[in-house]
C-alpha cells in the first residue's frame, strides 16, 4: 500500500475511534447538568445519585475523548500537509477559534465540576458543568463548521500564484446552511447517543432491581431524550440530504446507487450491484420516494451516476468521480437503520414502563444492552457516508484527497504510526469498556446532601474529590 | 507592525503560557513517586494538578491551532518533517491524560503502579521532546523547496537528535522537573513539600548549568552577535539563579514567580532568536520559513486578531480563577481512605 492509502486508513481509524466518545461527551454532559440541576431545584437525593453515577460514566468516556482528540488537531500537519498547505487560510481558523472559545471553556469549568464538590457554593458548581456543556457544544459548532467547508466551500477565492484557497468571508464560513444543517443533525445526533447510554444502563439496573426509584427516572429521562432528538434528526436530515442533492450531487446518487438520471426515481431498499459497483443487477425500491427525499417533489429529476460521472469529466478533466458505491450505498443505510432500531426500542421500552409498568418479554434485556451501542453504529457510518460519499475530493471541487498528502512522510512511517495508534486505542477501549462495566456492576451508591460550601473548602477538611 | 508579526508575538505567548503550565505538570508526573512515602501521599500530589492539568494542555491545542491558521507552511512543514517526535509526544499526552484520570479508581497496588509507571513516562518525554524541537528549529533543519514548491523538511529523524537539540531537550526536561517540585513545595504540606523543595535545590543546579551552556551555545549560532538575545539570554540566567535563591530561603511563592519569568524569558529567547523567521533552513536562506512566507493572508490574520483579542482576557480571567479556587495547599491527610477507589466494591451500595 502507498502513503496515501495509509494515511486515509489512519485517518478513518483514529477519526471514527475518537468520533465513538464525542457524541457521549456531547449528549452527556448536557444530561448530566439536567440531573444536577433536578437535584439542585429539588434537593431530592436520587437525583444527586444519578448526577454522580451517570457523572462517573461521563468522565471515564470524557478521559479518552479529550486524550484521542490531541492527535485530531495534529495530523492535518502530520500526514496531509499538502491539505494544511492548500486550505490553512480557511480551516485553520475555526480550529483555532475552537480551541480558544471551546477547549478552553470545557476543560476548565469540567475541572471545576470534577474537583468542586464540596469545595464550591453550589450554584456556581451547578454553573460550571453548563459552562463545561456549552463548550462542547462550540467545539462541535466550529469544527463541523470545517467540515461543511470542505463539502461545500463557500467565502474564499483560489490564489494560482501560492495553489491555495484564501479566505474572504469568515461570516459565508461559518454561517453557510451546510454548517447549519450539518449541527442541527449532529447535535442531536449526539442527544440521542447520550440518552441511548444512559437509557441503556438504566434498564441494566431495573433489570437488577437497583435503585429503582433513580433508574426508573434517568430510564425515562433517556428514553424520552432519545425519542425527541429522533424527531430533530430526522427532520436535519431530510433537510441535509437535499442540500447534499443539490452541492454534491454525486453523493446522493452513490447514497441510492442511482446510475443513470431519471425522473420520479425510487428509494432504493435493496440493490444488488456488481462488485465493482459499477452497475447495479437488481433493485427493489418504492416508487418517486428518492426524488421526495432529494428535491421535495415525487416527481423531481435526480441525477445519476453515470451521467455525473461524464458530466465531471469534462469540468475537472478526465479522471474517477465516482465515490466508493458500495459503500457508501450500505453506509447511508446502516446509519439510518441503527438509528430508526434504536429510537423504536426506546418508544417500546416507555411503552410498557407507562404507569409504573414493567418491560416484559424476551426482547428487553438484548435491545437494551444493544442500546448504547446502536447510535455508536449509526454516527460512525454517517460519518463514513459523509466522508466516503465526497471522494474522491478532499475538498469538493478545489483539491483531491490524492494531493493532500504529505509528500515527505514515508508510507512506513504511517505504517508505524497507524499501527501503534491503533494498539494503543485498542488497549485504551478494552481499559475503558472494563471501568465502565465495573461502575455499572457497582451502580449508584449512597450519597448524602451537604451544606453550600465556601469558595475553596477549608483546608483541613477531608477531600471529597480526589486524583 | 504588521498581522504577521502580531500572530508570530501571540504563538510565542502561546508557548510560553503552555510551558510554564504544562512545564510544571510534567515535572510533577515524573517526580510523583518520587516524592511519596505512600498511597495517601501519591494521591495528595496528583491531585494538586487534578483541577487543572486539562486546561493548561489545551495551551497547546490553541499553539497549534493558531500555526495552522496564521502561518500553514509552518505548520505543514514542521508536524510532517518532525513526525516522530510529534508522534511520540502525541502518544506521551495520550498516555498521561488518561493515566490521571483512572489511576485512582481502583485500589489494586499493581493497576495504580502501572499507572504510574505510565504517568512518569508519559512527563519525561514531552518534557524532552519539546526542547529537542525548539532547538532544532532555531538551530535551522534541512528545508528545501520541492518540486510542487513547497519548502519540505528533507532530513530523517536522525538529524533530529544533534548535540545541540540534545541539550535542548535536557534544558526542558531539567526545568521542567525544577518547576514541578517547587509548585509542590507551594502546593503541598508536610514531607511533601520538604522532599519537593530539597529536590528542586539539586535539580535546579542541573537546569542552570544547561541552561547556560544551551544559550551561550544558541548566541554562537549567529555570525554577528545578536544583542537582544545576549540580553534575554543573561536575563533568563539571572532568573533562574532568583528563583533558586528563593528556593533555598524557602519562598516558594517566589521561587514559582521567578521559574515562571524565567521560561517566559527563555521562550522569549528563542522566538527572538528565530524573528522574523519560524522555521530557518540550514540548506540556505533561500529556504526559510519566514513571518512572511509562511503566513495566511492579512483577512484570516484579521479575523483572528479580533477573536484572540476578545477571547484571550475571558480565558485568563475564569483559567486564573480556577487556580485561585484551588489555591489552598493539598495536604496527604486530607486524603481520606486512599488505598480505595471507587470501583472497589463497597459496603453501602443500594439494593432496593
Amino acid at each position: 500500500m502507498e502513503a496515501l492509502d495509509l494515511a486515509r486508513w489512519q485517518f478513518a481509524i483514529v477519526t471514527v475511534y475518537h468520533f465513538l466518545f464525542v457524541p457521549i461527551t456531547i449528549g452527556m454532559s448536557f444530561l448530566v447538568a439536567g440531573l444536577h440541576t433536578a437535584w439542585y431545584r429539588t434537593g431530592k437525593l436520587q437525583y444527586l445519585r444519578a448526577t454522580k453515577f451517570f457523572g462517573k460514566l461521563f468522565l471515564i468516556n470524557f478521559a479518552i475523548g479529550v486524550a484521542t482528540g490531541i492527535v485530531q488537531e495534529f495530523q492535518f500537519g502530520m500526514n496531509w500537509s499538502s491539505y494544511s498547505r492548500f486550505v490553512g487560510d480557511i480551516f485553520g481558523a475555526p480550529l483555532a477559534i475552537e480551541g480558544l472559545l471551546a477547549f478552553f471553556l470545557e476543560s476548565t469549568f469540567l475541572g471545576l465540576w470534577i474537583f468542586g464538590w464540596d469545595r464550591l457554593p453550589k450554584k456556581l458548581h451547578l454553573a460550571s458543568i453548563w459552562l463545561a456543556a456549552t463548550g462542547t457544544l462550540l467545539s462541535a459548532y466550529f469544527i463541523l463548521a470545517a467540515n461543511a467547508w470542505m463539502q461545500h466551500p463557500v467565502g474564499f477565492v483560489y490564489n494560482p500564484e501560492k495553489n491555495r484557497a484564501e479566505l474572504t468571508d469568515i461570516v459565508e464560513v461559518l454561517t453557510q446552511k451546510t454548517a447549519l444543517a450539518t449541527f442541527f443533525h449532529t447535535i442531536p445526533a449526539a442527544a440521542f447517543t447520550g440518552g441511548a447510554f444512559i437509557a441503556g444502563i438504566s434498564a441494566y439496573l431495573i433489570i437488577k432491581g437497583k435503585d429503582l426509584k433513580m433508574s426508573r427516572s434517568t430510564f425515562k429521562l433517556g428514553a424520552i431524550t432519545m425519542l425527541i432528538s429522533f424527531v430533530f434528526v430526522s427532520v436535519s436530515g431530510d433537510l441535509t440530504s437535499r442540500i447534499m442533492t443539490e452541492q454534491q450531487p454525486m453523493k446522493m446518487a452513490a447514497a441510492e446507487a442511482l446510475y443513470t438520471t431519471q425522473a420520479s426515481a425510487p428509494f432504493s431498499l435493496l440493490t444488488i450491484g456488481t462488485l465493482d459497483g459499477s452497475k447495479s443487477v437488481f433493485q427493489i425500491g418504492i416508487p418517486s420516494l428518492l426524488s421526495f427525499l432529494s428535491t421535495g417533489d415525487f416527481n423531481g429529476v435526480v441525477e445519476g451516476v453515470n451521467d455525473l460521472e461524464a458530466k465531471y469529466d469534462k469540468q475537472y478533466g478526465e479522471g474517477n468521480y465516482t465515490p466508493n458505491i458500495p459503500l457508501a450505498y450500505w453506509s447511508f443505510r446502516l446509519m439510518i437503520g441503527f438509528g430508526a432500531i434504536g429510537a423504536f426500542f426506546a418508544l417500546l421500552a416507555l411503552w410498557q414502563m407507562r404507569k409504573g409498568g414493567t418491560p416484559r418479554g424476551m426482547w428487553f434485556a438484548p435491545a437494551m444492552f444493544s442500546l448504547p451501542f446502536l447510535p455508536l453504529l449509526a454516527n460512525s457510518f454517517g460519518w463514513i457516508f459523509t466522508e466516503i460519499g465526497r471522494q474522491p475530493w478532499a475538498v469538493f471541487g478545489l483539491i483531491k484527497t490524492a494531493d493532500g498528502v504529505s509528500t515527505v512522510v514515508s508510507a512506513g512511517a504511517v505504517l508505524f504510526t497507524m499501527i501503534a495508534f491503533t494498539l494503543l486505542y485498542g488497549v485504551l477501549a478494552f481499559i475503558e469498556v472494563g471501568l465502565i462495566v465495573r461502575v455499572i456492576k457497582i451502580g449508584p451508591t449512597e450519597e448524602h446532601d451537604y451544606a453550600d460550601p465556601h469558595i475553596g473548602g477549608s483546608a483541613d477538611k477531608p477531600l471529597v474529590m480526589s486524583y | 507592525m504588521t498581522f504577521q508579526t502580531v500572530w508570530f508575538l501571540l504563538i510565542a505567548v502561546l508557548w510560553v503560557g503552555y510551558f510554564i503550565l504544562e512545564g510544571f505538570d510534567f515535572g510533577v508526573g515524573m517526580l510523583h513517586r518520587f516524592v511519596s512515602r505512600n498511597e495517601a501521599d501519591r494521591r495528595a500530589v496528583l491531585t494538586t494538578l487534578g483541577p487543572v492539568w486539562d486546561g493548561n494542555e489545551v495551551w497547546l491545542l490553541v499553539a497549534g491551532g493558531a500555526t495552522f491558521a496564521a502561518f500553514p507552511e509552518w505548520y505543514a512543514t514542521l508536524f510532517s518533517g518532525f513526525y516522530f517526535p510529534l508522534f511520540l509526544i502525541l502518544v506521551s499526552l495520550i498516555v498521561r491524560g488518561v493515566a490521571f484520570e483512572y489511576r485512582s479508581k481502583y485500589g489494586k497496588a499493581q493497576w495504580r503502579q502501572r499507572w504510574d509507571i505510565a504517568i512518569m513516562v508519559s512527563s519525561a518525554i514531552p518534557a524532552l521532546l519539546w526542547g529537542v524541537a525548539f532547538a532544532n528549529i532555531v538551530k535551522g533543519v534541512p528545508i528545501e523547496k520541492a518540486s510542487n514548491g513547497s519548502l519540505e523538511y528533507v532530513g530523517g529523524f536522525f538529524n533530529l537528535l544533534n548535540p545541540f537539540a540534545l541539550l535542548g531537550g535536557v534544558v526542558t526536561l531539567t526545568v521542567f522537573l525544577t518547576h514541578g517540585a517547587v509548585f509542590l513545595s507551594l502546593k503541598t504540606t508536610g514531607e511533601i513539600r520538604e522532599r519537593s523543595r530539597a529536590i528542586a535545590k539539586t535539580t535546579g543546579l542541573f537546569a542552570a548549568v544547561s541552561c547556560v551552556g544551551f544559550l551561550t551555545w544558541t548566541n554562537l549560532l549567529f555570525t554577528d552577535i545578536n544583542s537582544q538575545v545576549l540580553i534575554l539570554s543573561v536575563l533568563v540566567a539571572l532568573l533562574w539563579v532568583a528563583g533558586m535563591t528563593a528556593n533555598f530561603v524557602g519562598r516558594e511563592g517566589w521561587a514559582f514567580i521567578f521559574n515562571s519569568v524565567a521560561i517566559a524569558a527563555f521562550v522569549s529567547t528563542l522566538f527572538y532568536a528565530l524573528y522574523p523567521r519560524v522555521m530557518p533552513s540550514s540548506l540556505g536562506a533561500q529556504f526559510d520559513l519566514t513571518i512572511t512566507n509562511a503566513a495566511s493572508t492579512d483577512y484570516t490574520l484579521k479575523v483572528m486578531t479580533i477573536v484572540a483579542v476578545v477571547m484571550t482576557p475571558i480565558v485568563l480571567i475564569y483559567q486564573g480563577w480556577t487556580y485561585w479556587v484551588f489555591r489552598k495547599r493539598v495536604s496527604a491527610s486530607q486524603i481520606s481512605n486512599p488505598e480505595h477507589g471507587v470501583l472497589d466494591v463497597v459496603s453501602h451500595i443500594l439494593h432496593k
